[in-house]
C-alpha cells in the first residue's frame, strides 16, 4: 500500500488548493433528499473515467492497452438512445449496447490473443472503425431521448446518493472481489508478466487475454451509457473523445505498470480521482480555458515525477547535501518542463 | 506468394515483414488501378508521397523512438505547434522563413530532448511523459492563439507552391525531397553508424547493451530528441502543405505514425524493423486515403470504417505471411 502514498497526497494537496479558492469546497449538503457539493460532483463527473480506468487496469495488467475504449463509450451510448428514441424499453436497450460493446471486446481480445496483433494497433482499429461505427449509428446527428429512466443512469439518485456512484461502487466491488479474494488476478497478473510461461504452466493466457478486453469494453460501454444519460443525448462524434488517454495515465498514476504484471485497484481510483479533481479545479480557480492543457501538463509531470524512485533518490541526496528540501524539488520540475 | 519462395531459398527472417508489406502495398496498388479508371499512373503515386511527406518525415522520428522500445506521443502537438509558432511569427512580428524554421526546428528538438532527459533520468514510462508533452504542446498552441493563422509570407509561399518537374508531366512538390533526404539520412544514421547500432541493441535488450558499455542513456535521449527535431520538421512541412498554422492541426497524428511503423513490420518492444518498412507503412496508408477518394461517394464515417476494415485486413495478411514462413 506504500505506493499508494504519493497519488494520495496529490489528490489531498489538489483538494488542498481548492479550499484555498473556495473556501465552501468541502461542504456538503441534502437538498430536496439529494445530496449536493463540490466533493459530490467530483465522483459524479469522474464516475464515467473511473469506469473505463478499472476496465483499462486490467488490460494493462496483462501487457496490453486498450486505444478503442473511447469509440466504445460512443457506440454503447448511440446505440442506447436510438433504441429508446425508436420506443424500445430502457431495459432493451442498455442490453443490447452492453451486449455490443462486450462483442467488440471480445473482438479486440480475439484480434491480440488469437491473432497476435500488437494490442496498441489490434485496438487503433477499432478506435478508428468504432468512430465511423457509431456515427453510422446516430446517421451523423446528435440523437436526443427523453426517458426518465434512462436519465436515471447517469443523472439520477437513489437514497439521496447519485446513481453513477452507485454503479461505480458495485463494479469496483466485484472486481474487488473477483480479482482480489478469487485467483483471477493472480492468473491476469501472471499472464502479463510472461504469457507464454503461464500457458506452460497450465494458465489458458487466450481466454483471460480475450476476458480482461471484453471487460474493459463493458465498463467503457456502461461509461458510455452514464454520459449520453447526463446529456439525454448521443453525440458519436464526440462522446468520450480521447478518453482512453485520460484513462491510461489514471492507470499509471495509480502506479500500475505499463509493462503489464501488477496492478492495483485503489491506485486506478485515486489516479482517475486526481484527474477529475484537476479538471475541477480548473474551473474552480479560473485557469483561462487556453491554458487548461499547459496547466494539466505541469501537474501530470509533477505527480509522475514525485513517484518515480530515481527522482526522489536523486531529490533526496541533494537535501543531504547543501541544498534545503523544497527549492531542490521545485528547481527539478522546473528543469522538467 | 513471391515471398515465401524468398523465405525459402535463405533470405534472411529479419526481412521478411518488410517485403511482405512491399508485396501488399504492390496488390493494393493494382487492386486499386483495375478497379478505378486512371489510378494507375506514376502521379497517384507521387501524390501519395506529396500528401503524405509530413506523415513520412514525423514516421522516421517515430521509428528511432520505437527500435529502443519506447513511444513519443507527442508528435502530433509538436507537429501542431510548429505550424502555430512559424504562422504566428511570420503573421505577427513578420520574421522571415530564414529566421523562423530553425528556431521552429530548435524548439521541437528541445521538447524532445527534455522528454528523452525525463524518460532516461527518472525512469518514468515514456508513453506518460510523451503523453504529458502531447498536452504541454497542444497547451501551447492554444496560448499562442485558438483561431487559424494563415500564412502569407511571400517567400515561404513562393517556395510551398513551387513545383519540381520530372519526365512525363509528372511532378512532385519540394517537400517531398526534403522528406526524402530526411529518409535516406536516417537510413543511413540507423544502419551504418555507431549511434544505429546502439539504437538497435538498446531496444534488443536495455540490460545486455548497458553490460556491453555502450551508452544507452544517451541513446535514449537522442532518439527523442530526433524525434522531436522530426515531428517539428515535419510541421514546417505540413506549414507548406496547409499554409496556415492552427492548433487542431495534425490530431491523432502520432496514431498515424505508430501504425505506419508497425505496419512497416516494426515491433513495439524495440530491437526490429526497418527504415524502408516505415516508409512502406506511409505509403500504405496514403494509397488507403487514395483508394477512398477515388470510391468518392463514401460519407465521413464509412471512410473510418473502411479505414479501421483495410488496416485490419492489411495487418491480418501481413501476419499470416509472416507467421506461416517462420515455420
Amino acid at each position: 500500500m506504500r505506493r499508494l502514498v504519493w497519488p494520495a497526497v496529490v489528490l489531498v494537496l489538489l483538494l488542498a488548493l481548492n479550499l484555498f479558492f473556495t473556501p465552501s469546497f468541502f461542504s456538503i449538503e441534502v437538498k430536496d433528499g439529494h445530496l449536493y457539493g463540490s466533493l459530490i460532483d467530483i465522483l459524479r463527473f469522474g464516475a464515467p473515467l473511473i469506469l473505463v480506468s478499472l476496465g483499462m487496469t486490467l488490460v494493462i495488467a496483462t501487457g496490453g492497452i486498450d486505444l478503442s475504449v473511447g469509440s466504445v463509450v460512443a457506440i454503447s451510448g448511440a446505440l442506447a438512445c436510438l433504441q429508446i428514441s425508436q420506443d424500445a424499453s430502457v431495459f432493451t436497450a442498455v442490453t443490447l449496447a452492453l451486449g455490443l460493446c462486450l462483442v467488440l471486446g471480445a473482438w479486440n481480445g480475439f484480434l491480440v490473443a488469437g491473432i497476435g496483433i500488437q494490442p496498441i494497433i489490434a485496438t487503433l482499429i477499432l478506435m478508428v472503425a468504432g468512430r465511423g461505427l457509431a456515427q453510422l449509428i446516430t446517421d451523423g446527428q446528435i440523437i436526443t431521448v427523453n426517458s426518465p429512466a434512462y436519465k436515471v443512469i447517469g443523472g439520477g439518485y437513489w437514497l439521496t446518493v447519485p446513481f453513477g456512484i452507485l454503479i461505480v461502487l458495485g463494479v469496483l466491488a466485484i472486481t474487488a472481489f473477483l480479482t482480489r479474494r478469487l485467483a483471477l488476478g493472480l492468473l491476469i497478473e501472471s499472464v502479463g508478466s510472461n504469457a507464454e510461461a503461464s500457458r506452460l504452466a497450465g494458465i489458458r493466457a487466450r481466454g483471460i487475454i480475450i476476458m480482461v478486453y471484453a471487460f474493459a469494453a463493458l465498463c467503457a460501454g456502461v461509461a458510455g451509457l452514464m454520459i449520453s444519460s447526463n446529456v439525454s443525448s448521443a453525440d458519436g462524434n464526440n462522446a468520450g473523445l480521447w478518453i482512453e488517454l485520460d484513462a491510461i495515465l489514471a492507470v499509471v498514476i495509480g502506479g500500475t505498470s505499463l509493462a503489464g504484471g501488477r496492478f492495483s485497484l485503489g491506485g486506478t481510483v485515486l489516479g482517475a480521482l486526481i484527474i477529475q479533481t484537476l479538471t475541477t479545479t480548473i474551473y474552480s480557480i479560473g485557469v483561462p480555458p487556453e491554458t487548461t492543457l499547459l496547466f494539466k501538463a505541469l501537474v501530470v509531470t509533477a505527480v509522475c515525477l514525485v513517484q518515480s524512485p530515481s527522482f526522489r533518490a536523486k531529490v533526496l541526496r541533494g537535501r543531504g547535501r547543501t541544498a534545503p528540501p523544497g527549492p531542490a524539488a521545485e528547481k527539478k520540475v522546473r528543469v522538467s518542463l | 506468394m513471391t515471398t515465401l519462395t524468398a523465405g525459402r531459398v535463405g533470405l534472411p527472417a529479419k526481412y521478411l515483414p518488410v517485403l511482405v508489406t512491399g508485396c501488399l502495398l504492390a496488390a493494393m496498388f493494382v487492386a486499386g488501378g483495375i478497379r478505378y479508371e486512371g489510378f494507375a499512373s506514376g502521379q497517384v503515386i507521387l501524390n501519395v508521397f506529396i500528401d503524405n511527406a509530413f506523415l513520412l518525415v514525423v514516421a522516421v522520428g517515430m521509428t528511432f523512438v520505437i527500435l529502443t522500445g519506447g513511444i513519443d506521443l507527442s508528435v502530433g502537438s509538436v507537429v501542431a505547434l510548429s505550424t502555430m509558432i512559424s504562422a504566428s511569427l511570420m503573421a505577427g512580428p513578420g520574421w522571415p522563413p530564414y529566421l523562423v524554421v530553425p528556431l521552429v526546428l530548435v524548439i521541437g528538438s528541445g521538447l524532445g530532448l527534455v522528454m528523452g532527459y525525463i524518460v532516461h533520468a527518472f525512469d518514468i514510462q515514456p508513453f506518460i511523459v510523451t503523453l504529458a508533452g502531447m498536452f504541454l504542446a497542444r497547451g501551447l498552441c492554444y496560448t499562442i492563439g485558438t483561431d487559424s493563422i494563415p500564412i502569407e509570407d511571400p517567400a515561404f509561399t513562393a517556395f510551398a507552391q513551387s513545383r519540381i518537374d520530372l519526365f512525363a508531366d509528372m511532378w512532385i512538390s519540394p517537400s517531398v525531397i526534403v522528406a526524402l533526404v530526411v529518409v535516406g539520412v536516417a537510413a543511413y544514421v540507423l544502419h551504418y553508424t555507431r549511434f544505429g547500432r546502439a539504437v538497435y541493441a538498446t531496444g534488443g535488450s536495455e540490460q545486455s547493451a548497458l553490460l556491453m558499455g555502450l551508452p544507452v542513456g544517451r541513446t535514449k535521449i537522442t532518439v527523442y530528441t530526433v524525434s522531436g527535431f522530426c515531428s517539428a520538421l515535419g510541421g514546417v512541412l505540413l506549414s507548406f502543405y496547409m499554409l496556415s498554422g492552427y492548433g487542431l492541426h495534425a490530431v491523432g497524428m502520432e496514431l498515424d505514425a505508430i501504425a505506419a511503423v508497425v505496419i512497416g513490420g516494426t515491433l513495439l518492444t524495440g530491437g526490429s524493423g526497418f527504415l524502408l518498412g516505415t516508409v512502406l507503412g506511409v505509403l500504405v496508408l496514403g494509397l488507403i486515403q487514395t483508394i477512398i477518394s477515388f470510391e468518392g461517394t463514401l460519407s465521413s464515417w464509412w471512410t473510418k470504417i473502411f479505414i479501421g476494415m483495410l488496416l485490419f485486413v492489411f495487418i491480418l495478411l501481413q501476419r499470416l505471411f509472416s507467421a506461416r514462413s517462420r515455420r
